[in-house]
This record gives C-alpha cells, structure tokens and sequence, in this order.
C-alpha cells in the first residue's frame, strides 16, 4: 500500500510527510500534481507549503487544479485522505470538508508549538488517543483562523466532526489558548466521511523522536488504521 | 553614479577603443565595490580559510565544508554563505529583505545543494524611533514572507538596535545547503561549445544597477529616487526554481551553475566563464523578457529575481527545457561557452566583446587611508543597581525575540532539534549522525568600542554559542559592513574588524570560507558602527543539547574568564560613560573545547553564554515559572561584564567540571538554582528579587511595543 503525498508548485511540506510516514512503517511518495494520482493508492496527503504561493488565496488554485478531481472521486471512494496545513487549506476550498481557513487573528504568521484536545477518539484519526487527551503540536501558518457559518458549526458539532481544538497544557479550550482566533477553538475538523481529515497543526513534524516529540504519530497512524 | 574617469581609461587602454554603452555600464557594475571589493579585498587576506574539512573556499557561490560522520560512511557535505541587502532593506524593508533571502538561497542551488536552513542577523536604529520600527517590522515581514514561502527554516539569527543604524539598516542573511560529493556542481565553466542556459523568471527592468546602488553612500532622498534599483521577490517561483534545480542536479545535467544576483545576467554569465578561462558567445535576443522594447543594457544588468545561468551539454538541453517547463519556469538557451572574449550581441549587433579576465579580476584595487580608533578609559557612571538592572534586561537589543522567530518557520524540514532563542540552533543532519549548530551575530556596542577587540570578541561568542550546546566549530563565514572606505577612520573601523574576526577564528582554528562585504552604509546620519556578522557552524554527535533553562536542581557554575571590564557593554550603552574594553581569554580555543564536552555531560542540567548584557541577561533568560536561582556576585561589574567565552553552568557534578577546566580557564561556584521561579541576585550588599513574570515582563518589550 502506498500513501500519495501530492506535491503542488508550492508545497513544501511533502518530503517531511513522505519522511514522517516512512518513519512509521508507512510506505508513501510524493506525487506531482501534473502527473495525476497513481492507481492503487491506499490513502491521499494534501502537505503544507504555499501551493501557487498563496496567490488568490491559500488553497484556492490548488483546489482547482485537475488533480483534485481524481482526489475527490478517491475520497468518495472510501480512500483515507489528510490535509495538513496549506493541505487542509486546499481540503476546505475543494468542497472536501467545511468551513475555510482564513487569516491569523495576528496577521502574522506564526510558527510555535500548541496545545490540542481530542474531541472525538473514535476516528481513524485520533484512534490513537483517548478523549480529552492533550497533544503538544506544532502550528506554522499565517492563515488558519477557522471560518464557518453557524449553521455549519453546530452541524459540525452535532455530528461529531471535530477532531481537534486549541487548548492550554491542561486541555482548557480558552481564548488564550486560541493561536489564530479560530471559531470555538477548531483546529482539525472531519469531512463528510470519516476518511477525510484536514488539520491546521503539523503531525509530521511531531513525529520523529528525534525532533519535535512524537504526539503526532497517531494521527498519521490513521492512514493504517481504516479498514 | 559612473565609471570612475580612471577606470575608464584603463578598459580604453585595454580594449584600444571606447567601450560601448553596455560595456561601460557591465564594468561600472562588475567594478563596483559591491562585486569587486576594492577597499576590502587587500585587507581580506588575513583570513585562514582552510582547515582539512574545506572542500571549497572562498570566491564560489558557497562555500562547500566535509561534515564529519559520526555515523555510517556517506560523506555528507553542506555548503555556506552569508549576503547583505542593506541598501535595498532601507529602501523597500520587505521587499529588500525578502530579495536578500531569495539570494543567498539560490547561492546554495548553484552548488548542487538543497536549502536547509536560514539565519538572519538583523541592525536597526533605535527601537524608540518610529522609522526603526517601520524598517524592523517591513524586513522581518519580508523575511517570513520569503523563508517561510520557500520552505526553508529559519533557524538562528540576532536583532540589534543601535543608534548607528539610524540612516542604513543591516540585513545579514546565510544560509546552509546539503549536498554530497557526486552532487557537487560549481562556478566553474567547463568546456567550449557547452550551451549556457537561463532558467527561471522572465527577465524585466527591475533593479537596474542595483550593484552600483550598493556601492555608494545612501542619498537623503534613497526612498523615493532609488525605489527602481531594488529588486521585488517571488518566493514561488523561487520555490519552483530549488525543485526544478533538484532534478537537474538528480539528473546530472548541470555542468556548472552561477544563480543571478549583482549585475544581473552579465554579472553571473561573465563570471561563470572567465572562472573556468573561458568565453562567451551570447545573444542577447534570446534572453526571455517580461516587457517589451528592454535594451542590451537592461536585458545585461537587470536584477530580475529567480533566474540561473547553468552550462549544459549539448546533448543535454532539450531535457532542462523540459523540466524547466514541468515547474512553469522560462527557460531560454542565450548562447554557448566559448574560447576567447566575452561577446554580447543584440538585434545582430555585438555589443560587448571584451577580455572575461579583465571584466571579472581586473577592476583596480584602492588604497584608502585607514586611521585607527583611540581605546576608551575607564569613566564609569554612579548608577542605580535595580534601575540599571531593569534597563539592560528590558532593553530591545537584549530582550526576548520571540516575536521575530515566531513569524519565521523555524521548524520545515523536520531537522531542526534545537529552535530560535536558544545559543546556537542545532539542525539533525540524520545522514551524518551529525547535529549541525549554528549561529549568527555580531554586537555593535562591542566594535563601537573597539573594533578588533570587539571583534574577536564577536567570533568568541559565536564559537561559545556553539560549545554551550555540545558542538565543535567546523567553519565560519562572515558579512563585514562598514560605512564610506574613503573616510579613514571609517577605513580603519573596517580594518580592525577584519583583522580581530580573523585574528580569533586563526586561534580557534576555524576557516572563515566565505564571505560578503558591504561598505558605504553611510548616510547623512552618518557611518554605521563597523559590524562583523559572523556566522558559524559546528558539528556534534547526536542532535540533543542541554536547554538554556535552569532545571532548578543543580549548582551554579560560571565557567571562563571575565575581563574585568565595561567598555561595549549594554549596561554603560543604557547608563553612560566610558570603559576600556574587556581583556579577552588567553586560551579561547582550549575553552571551547572543554565547554563542548561538559555541555554534553550527563550530569549538565542547563548552559547558556554570557554575552549581551552580561551576566544580568544570561541568569534573566534562565529563569522559568518552576526554576529560579539565588546567585551572588562581587559588584555590578561581575554583573554586566560581558566577556565572552564564558558561560552559565548548572550541574550536579561541580567537581567534573572543574576538572575538565583545570589549566584552561577559571571556574567559578555563582550560587545555586532553585525551584521558585525567581532569580534572588546579591550584587555587594545590594538585593535584587524579580520571579519569573516579572522577567517576562521585562524581556517582552519587543511584542508589547508591536502588538
């Protein structure tokens, strides 16, 4: 099995995702955008970076780009798809999960480690974790305000779908621990499926022992763990 | 600004006719100060910049250094290099600072290497200013914008404000690349008949002469009537540009490379071939431009960003055309590698044919009069403890940057084990086994005082920097700023600080490799303080370091010698008066080295150097909500000395590093850490108590004064 880690002009999180992965045990390459998806995919990784630099807006070419057509079908199909950072950003503007990521409260871009409690441990995502669980991440980004209508929202927590939200090292969900202002704290949200993830934080870079911590892990895990 | 009437009689005599346009304005540029080194090249060679790590020294893109393997037997190389973007960051911060970044990574492609990490050392005026903070926040807004884009981390760097800096701004970017020995490419034509290729962005009318910009003092009115001549950035494309050059270098197809920078096209092509004693036939019509009607002399020195010059096999070329087209970029074959001149044509006419050699080696050098500083004596000011304390810890320059690092990623690349704020940042090279560490600085006040002590001093406390967290210096390379060379005591500023960097980096046997030199940082404010950014790595096994943070369970240890003295230091910048710079260790090299193996002793808890406000600073920056200490000194002359080559130990095995410092350097017992979160200092018979938000309070002032 072999996850695709789909490399826009841009992205510059790929090889970190391919590296993390393999890390695990899980066996990934980088997939160039032109090039289409490969048959045979077992799970989809839209990496962090600057696909088309951000122009427009984050994420926006990228989700128009033809690949992402071949990505949606996947998706639709049950293949276990992540968004990380400018990943999720593409993730958002592709339809694939609601909401957008928007500017920083700050307007500044910020690279710093953050708090995050599992809300939901039953996704092949946060499998790993038990609820309530407080994992250290790291967050680099200057546009992951998390957007949505009310209406959306309460869908989103009626249903279940967030993963994650921003919280202080003992797993409060408080203003202050709110990176970038995101509504009520969201930092990772489900799809319509359980298979389809995006996440602002970057669980690569919290997976390799030697860097970083290893709080990640288990939502990279998720790729193996759906059936 | 034109030829001088001298060098233009030379390139007469030379050619035996009047050059044409464009060869005049090539030689203006490529004869400039900024590419030539006029001034600064008789002084330069008092730098070693050998060692048997040094694969490739000075005068490359990069310079190109063997990591030592502490694991497995892949020889694993990095490359070095260090920029200015002064002039430019004044006039246009973000644009300028950003443009900066954007060159010195493509240094790194040109030698076969991948981009893996960013330091900026960064000078401003006063942080009081309102314009300082306009130029702070632009470059550092330039520079996120750009590092972050790309995707390289920045991971080290330094922030001064300094009153010198009011007219000219510094902005000191290097960068680390990766390679391996069958990946290596350089600067060095190959063979006639090879085909030079340009890849990258459309070339347009911007930054116009930009090298001749950077070669003279900054006008009154810079802002407004030098806006032409800074560059703007792509980072997109640019991030294109280090994957399109990643499969050229995959596939072996580039033969030699040199990226645009100075001068543009004539700059990067004419030094490409006059390196490997070659010519050039080059049409200039073939050149991908991005406006219409542009003119041999545009299409030559325009500064347009992300483009390569790379010399490609025949044989070869239809295959970088079709990478270039998989990453979007232009790409345009402009002529071949030829014996002989350097000859332009344009719209069937030649418009430059000149000897390469003499465009790239023969622009003369000047022998300016250097006249040097007198010391400063001791006149030390009656000031309050508490008021000077809260002063020197609360300053800008010392204070917390944690706003600066945390708009830069940092982190990209999952190398980097040891982040920003720290002594040194430490980057896994997990094919070495090796931890990288890097730092990056210099100290205004320092060579204000006295500019070779003050230098020295600066090459000390990178290489204390780097042994405070376990790591061995392996080589440096160094941006030497300085205001107008035709004044001489500015002159002799400029030569104090050369020959203390290289007098201190000889005693510690490590290679200066590469290097930049920036002069005419002179306004009407006048010159900037001669400033010796030094960037040095060092290597060590592993990738862990002990924090700079006290554990709160150990014994004090201040390790190394003080100097006894204030000249330089931030406490005498904040309270007045005048002292005689600090005496500087007597065995700096045995020093580091027996810093490096305590640091990594199992029994060490926590070190961090002592520099920017002595002692005051490094015991403030320790402190934590949950570990304090109870330290005791002499007088305020213990406190604020900065000598560097010492540093905070927190250990509990005191004995063993004694030991490791017997006959090299003093070590002295300061105290104890605690477990309160408060730092409880007894300077003579004067207390002074701050708990850790108190300190915090303190050492924010940069992100309460911006946000």
């Amino acid at each position: 099995m072999t996850i695709a880690v789909i490399q826009f002009g841009g992205s510059n999180c790929d090889r970190d995702a391919v590296r993390a992965l393999a890390h695990l045990g899980i066996d990934a390459e980088r997939v160039w955008h032109e090039d289409g998806l490969p048959e045979e995919v077992s799970g989809i990784m839209l990496p962090g970076g600057f696909s088309y630099g951000d122009y427009l807006r984050a994420g926006a070419m990228a989700a128009r780009s033809p690949i992402m057509n071949e990505v949606r079908e996947a998706a639709d199909d049950g293949v276990p798809l992540l968004g990380v950072c400018n990943g999720a950003q593409v993730g958002c503007e592709s339809g694939l999960t609601d909401g957008v990521f928007t500017t920083n409260e700050s307007a500044r871009f910020q690279c710093e480690h953050v708090f995050l409690r599992v809300e939901n441990a039953e996704t092949p995502w946060t499998r790993a974790y038990d609820e309530g669980d407080v994992i250290e991440i790291p967050i680099a980004h200057g546009e992951g305000r998390f957007e949505i209508t009310d209406e959306k929202y309460d869908a989103l927590v009626d249903d279940d779908r967030v993963l994650f939200r921003y919280c202080d090292a003992e797993g409060n969900v408080t203003d202050d621990a709110n990176p970038n202002g995101s509504t009520g704290n969201v930092a990772g949200i489900l799809g319509a499926r359980e298979t389809v993830a995006v996440l602002m934080p970057h669980p690569e870079r919290a997976t390799l022992p030697d860097v970083g911590g290893t709080d990640g892990q288990g939502i990279l895990r998720g790729f193996t763990s759906i059936e | 600004m034109s030829l001088p009437d001298t060098d233009y009689d030379l390139i007469r005599d030379e050619l035996g006719r009047d050059p044409t346009p464009a060869e005049g304005e090539l030689f203006e540029n490529l004869w400039s100060e900024h590419c030539a080194y006029r001034s600064s090249r008789p002084l330069l060679s008092a730098f070693d910049s050998e060692s048997d790590d040094v694969v490739i020294g000075p005068g490359d893109d990069a310079a190109v250094v063997a990591v030592p393997l502490y694991e497995g037997d892949d020889e694993t190389y990095i490359t070095f290099g260090i920029e200015s973007h002064n002039h430019p960051s004044y006039v246009d911060p973000f644009d300028g600072a950003a443009t900066g970044v954007g060159g010195i990574v493509r240094d790194t492609l040109s030698m076969g290497a991948y981009p893996i990490a960013l330091a900026d050392s960064l000078y401003f005026g006063d942080f009081d200013r309102e314009h300082s903070r306009y130029l702070f926040e632009g470059v550092v807004e330039g520079i996120s914008h750009y590092g972050n884009c790309i995707g390289v981390p920045t991971v080290a760097g330094s922030v001064d404000f300094h009153e010198g800096y009011v007219g000219n701004p510094l902005v000191n970017v290097a960068c680390v690349g990766l390679t391996t020995p069958d990946r290596l490419v350089t600067a060095e034509a190959q063979a006639a008949g090879n085909k030079l290729v340009l890849v990258g962005n459309a070339t347009g009318r911007d930054g116009l002469g930009g090298a001749s910009f950077a070669s003279e003092d900054l006008a009154e009115d810079a802002e407004t009537e030098d806006r032409p001549a800074v560059q703007v950035g792509d980072p997109y494309t640019e991030k294109l540009l280090i994957e399109a050059n990643e499969d050229l270098v995959d596939e072996g197809l580039v033969l030699s490379a040199r990226d645009l920078g100075a001068a543009g096209l004539g700059g990067a092509s004419s030094e490409l071939v006059a390196k490997g004693g070659f010519g050039a036939e080059i049409d200039l019509d073939r050149v991908h431009q991005r406006e219409p009607n542009m003119s041999a002399l545009e299409i030559l020195l325009a500064e347009s960003q992300e483009r390569m010059c790379y010399e490609v096999a025949p044989e070869d070329v239809e295959r970088v055309a079709d990478i270039a087209e998989k990453y979007d970029l232009g790409c345009s074959v402009i002529g071949d590698v030829a014996d002989g001149n350097y000859v332009c044509t344009f719209d069937g006419d030649v418009v430059v044919d000149v000897p390469p050699e003499f465009l790239a080696d023969g622009a003369p050098m000047n022998d300016l009069d250097a006249v040097a500083s007198e010391p400063q004596e001791r006149d030390l000011p009656e000031a309050d403890l508490t008021e000077a304390f809260e002063a020197v810890v609360g300053s800008p320059t010392t204070a917390s940057k944690r706003w600066v690092y945390r708009q830069y990623d940092h982190e990209v690349g999952i190398r980097t084990s040891v982040g920003p704020g720290d002594d040194a940042a430490i980057i896994a090279l997990r094919e070495a086994g090796a931890g990288l560490a890097l730092s990056s600085g210099a100290n205004p006040n320092w060579t204000s005082a006295n500019p070779y002590e003050g230098a020295r001093a600066v090459a000390l406390e990178n290489a204390t920097n780097l042994a405070a967290k376990g790591a061995t210096p392996l080589a440096a390379v160094d941006c030497l700023n300085g205001g107008n060379p035709e004044k001489p005591a500015v002159y002799g500023g400029f030569k104090g600080i050369v020959d203390g960097l290289a007098d201190m980096c000889r005693t510690l046997s490590t290679p200066v490799v590469g290097g930049n030199v920036s002069l005419y940082n002179d306004s009407v404010s006048g010159p900037i303080p001669p400033t010796p950014t030094l960037a040095m790595v060092g290597s060590k096994a592993g990738y862990d370091a002990p924090p700079a943070a006290f554990s709160g369970e150990g014994t004090l240890l201040l390790v190394g010698e003080a100097g006894g003295a204030l000249g330089g230091s931030e406490y005498l910048a904040k309270t007045g008066g005048t002292d005689r710079f600090p005496t500087l260790p007597a065995n700096p090299a045995g020093l580091v080295a027996a810093l490096a193996a305590v640091a990594d002793d199992e029994s060490t808890l926590a070190t961090h150097d002592v520099s920017h406000g002595g002692l005051a600073v490094s015991l403030a920056e320790m402190v934590t909500e949950t570990a304090g200490a109870d330290v005791e000194l002499a007088d305020e002359i213990a406190l604020f000395d900065e000598t560097p080559g010492r540093v905070v130990v927190e250990t509990t095995n005191p004995e063993a590093v004694r030991e490791a410092f017997d006959g090299v350097a003093p070590v002295t017992e300061i105290g104890a850490a605690t477990t309160d979160g408060t730092l409880s200092l007894s300077v003579s018979d004067e207390e002074l108590v701050y708990d850790a938000a108190s300190i915090a309070e303190l050492r924010d002032v940069i992100e309460r004064e911006l946000e």
